[in-house]
């Protein structure tokens, strides 16, 4: 998809902005005021709205897409633990991610410049230690691991004092019963609040209109998580919230080769996330923020 | 009837003012109508292909135009603080001040309110963070409290502006038993709304450069040299384009009291410059990066250096009284003070706190000539809104705009 603003566009733009200016109104604008956010919907309301997506998506996309309402089970709290020994900069997970979740894509002559990826892998000087000013998330070696190097995945932390989600000015992002801190998509102004108040670097924007070409859709999605995203909002890592609300691994952690990804449920003792915890001792990054992450990293 | 006799003749006598003036007038619109017509064409522009037309990236997430929304906010709180010092030493025309200063108040919300609004990606919901319409994630969010603050504020000066303005249109004296509360109200709130702009910042914990205790004070103390500065300009102009007459002495205690606020303004960057400097831990880069430059990337410098000389500049020529009672070198300072805190509380403001960013990146942030010419629409709307409103004001308090004698 090409990126070259039309002339057809930008005079459909400026007739919509001026007419924006002059009446301080327009569809957009009242179309926006009808709908409901996410997070107050009752259960008869939301599954017309799920109802009205699927068919909105199928059509888009031009095949039978799926959109779960999954909500947050009882007695889950998801918990993620990522082995710095174990992990070789392969960015398998990377990619694995932007299949699942529908980012918008790089296209491959460059003419797309918003590509999205929710999971960077940061190359660390092994002789430094984990040290973000020396970080380099745009590494390109041709095999990994690096001489001397290791590396060094960051997504979001699913954070139990989300500064993310205090700063919002319109409630559009929150923390569900399960950990997982969604984003309503059709609710967010734009404002970049929550990015500027992340201290990982964790949501991205859209900064133009997402390339996501219809061959490359994943067709199951939740409301919360992977659904298609339009110019102008906030995006996030959302545990891949389609898949383990169905009891699946997040596809980062299916992805990844070397056995560096740990997932579970923190409130079962038997869960994996538990049993490392009670063998190795974890840490969280930036723990004197106080933002509490249910991301842990270890040393296996 | 009788008030819509009035309102009707309020109204064209109003646009007559506004449509019939000297060719300097003509000529001062005609420029403002050119710089709001290219913000509209490039707005036009960004809103159809989207914000990446902007230099904004994740890395550096608010820039120029969240820089210019601050600034004006401090434009705005320190035009009506003005009234303190008009009401302590007894300088007449107190009402034609307190109604200037107002005025400008209101061009610079508005401002404040567009810039906001041109930085939104999806202003289509503007609905969503409007009070009592919205969802405002109060007490929580800092950013909806501003909402509420500007707002406010914004309701008290025109609600001030307008009673003043009728009742001395209708030929009758302003009760200041009526006006004088709400516009001593307009000062603590003048204060409230900038340190809750201050707090959007101050409150964000993984961003050490603003995450300073000191940084609602700073934004006072500038806006205390940037928003007289350009009322110190209008009320030279205003001398002598209309019969109302400012007094030498007000407009020099005014400079006087500005070199306060410039030298308090100095001592605070100073004091943060040692804290950093001397503690020398990692928050230091920010500061590192708005002087220095980091890794060779020094897209700040320029600015950071221009800002800190003109600001030391302005601050001696308005500390010797001899200077600052030249006329000429008294806006000369004006000029450089205004834009000192133009860049340290925008571009210098906004951007060493992303860069580098939380995860160490430096993204080398610098507007795009459409956030340039956005904004400078946008200054032309607000220079356009203050030129026609305090063109009437001034008619109404000086008498050539009245109900009766027709």
């Amino acid at each position: 998809m090409s990126h070259e603003p039309s002339r057809r566009n930008f005079l459909k733009g400026a007739t919509a902005a001026t007419a924006l200016t002059a009446t301080g109104c327009g569809s957009d604008v009242l179309e926006a005021f009808m709908r409901e956010r996410l997070q107050e919907l009752s259960p008869e309301r939301m599954t017309k709205v799920l109802a009205r997506m699927e068919k909105d998506y199928s059509g888009q996309f031009d095949q039978e897409v799926s959109v779960a309402g999954t909500p947050a089970r009882d007695n889950v709290l998801f918990g993620y633990g990522l082995d710095l020994s174990r992990c070789n900069g392969n960015r398998l997970c990377v990619h694995a991610c932007v299949e699942e979740n529908n980012q918008s894509r790089a296209t491959t002559d460059g003419s797309h410049n918003n590509p999205i990826e929710w999971i960077t892998v940061f190359q660390m000087d092994k002789d430094k230690g984990i040290d973000l000013d020396h970080a380099d998330a745009y590494y390109e070696d041709e095999t990994v691991p690096a001489e001397g190097k290791f590396y060094f995945p960051v997504q979001c932390q699913q954070c139990e004092n989300p500064p993310c989600v205090k700063v919002c000015p319109v409630k559009a992002t929150w923390a569900e019963k399960d950990g997982i801190v969604v984003i309503d998509y059709d609710w967010c102004i734009g404002c970049r609040c929550c990015m500027s108040a992340c201290p990982y670097g964790a949501r991205s924007f859209n900064w133009c209109e997402p390339n996501l070409p219809a061959d490359e859709v994943n067709p199951k999605m939740h409301v919360l998580g992977n659904r298609p995203r339009k110019r102008g909002v906030v995006e996030k890592c959302t545990f891949c919230i389609q898949r383990t609300r169905e009891g699946l691994y997040p596809a980062c952690h299916e992805a990844c080769p070397t056995g560096a990804r740990v997932f579970g449920n923190l409130l079962d003792p038997k869960s994996e996330i538990r049993q490392l915890m009670d063998r190795k001792r974890v840490f969280v990054l930036k723990a004197e923020l106080n933002t509490r992450p249910k991301f842990f990293y270890f040393y296996g | 009837m009788m008030r819509t006799r009035a309102f009707g003749r309020f109204t064209v006598g109003s646009l007559r003012l506004m449509v019939r003036g000297s060719p300097a007038y003509y000529a001062w619109i005609g420029v403002l109508l050119a710089m709001i017509g290219v913000g509209v064409f490039a707005y036009a522009r960004q809103y159809s292909d989207g914000l990446i037309v902007t230099a904004l990236r994740n890395p550096v997430s608010w820039g120029f135009y969240i820089g210019n929304f601050t600034f004006l906010v401090g434009v705005a709180a320190a035009a009506v603080v003005l009234v303190i010092p008009a009401y302590i030493y007894h300088w007449k025309p107190i009402k034609e001040l307190v109604i200037l200063g107002e005025l400008l108040a209101i061009a610079a919300l508005a401002m404040c309110m567009l810039f906001v609004l041109v930085d939104m990606g999806r202003p289509d919901r503007l609905l969503h963070i409007m009070p009592f319409i919205g969802t405002l994630n109060v007490p929580t969010s800092l950013l909806a409290w501003d909402v509420l603050a500007l707002n406010g504020y914004f309701l008290l000066n025109l609600g001030v502006v307008t009673y003043l303005l009728v009742s001395l249109f209708r030929g009758r004296e302003p009760n200041k038993k009526i006006f004088m509360p709400l516009v001593l109200l307009s000062i603590p709130m003048a204060v409230g709304i900038h340190s809750v702009t201050a707090f959007i910042y101050n409150g964000l914990a993984g961003r050490p450069y603003w995450n300073a205790a000191l940084l609602a004070p700073r934004f006072l103390v500038s806006a205390f040299c940037s928003g007289p500065a350009i009322m110190l300009i209008v009320l030279q102009i205003l001398r002598r384009t209309s019969r109302i007459d400012i007094k030498q002495e007000a407009i020099w205690k005014i400079a006087e009291l500005m070199a306060y606020a410039m030298f308090i303004n100095l001592f605070f960057l100073g004091v943060e410059v040692f804290k950093e400097a001397y503690s020398d831990t990692h928050h230091l880069k920010h500061m590192r990066y708005l002087f220095f430059g980091l890794d060779g990337k020094t897209a700040l410098v320029g600015w950071a250096w221009t800002s800190v000389v003109t600001g030391v500049a302005a601050f001696v020529l308005f500390l010797v009284p001899r200077f600052r009672k030249n006329i000429v070198l008294l806006n000369i300072g004006c000029v450089l003070i205004f834009v000192s805190i133009f860049i340290e509380k925008g571009i210098g403001l906004v951007v060493p706190g992303y860069t580098p960013s939380v995860m160490g990146e430096i993204y080398e942030y610098h507007p795009t000539t459409i956030e340039i010419l956005v904004s400078v629409g946008i200054f032309g709307i607000g220079a356009l809104m203050f030129t026609l409103m305090s063109r009437v004001a001034i008619a109404v308090a000086d008498g050539k705009l009245r109900l009766e004698d027709g």
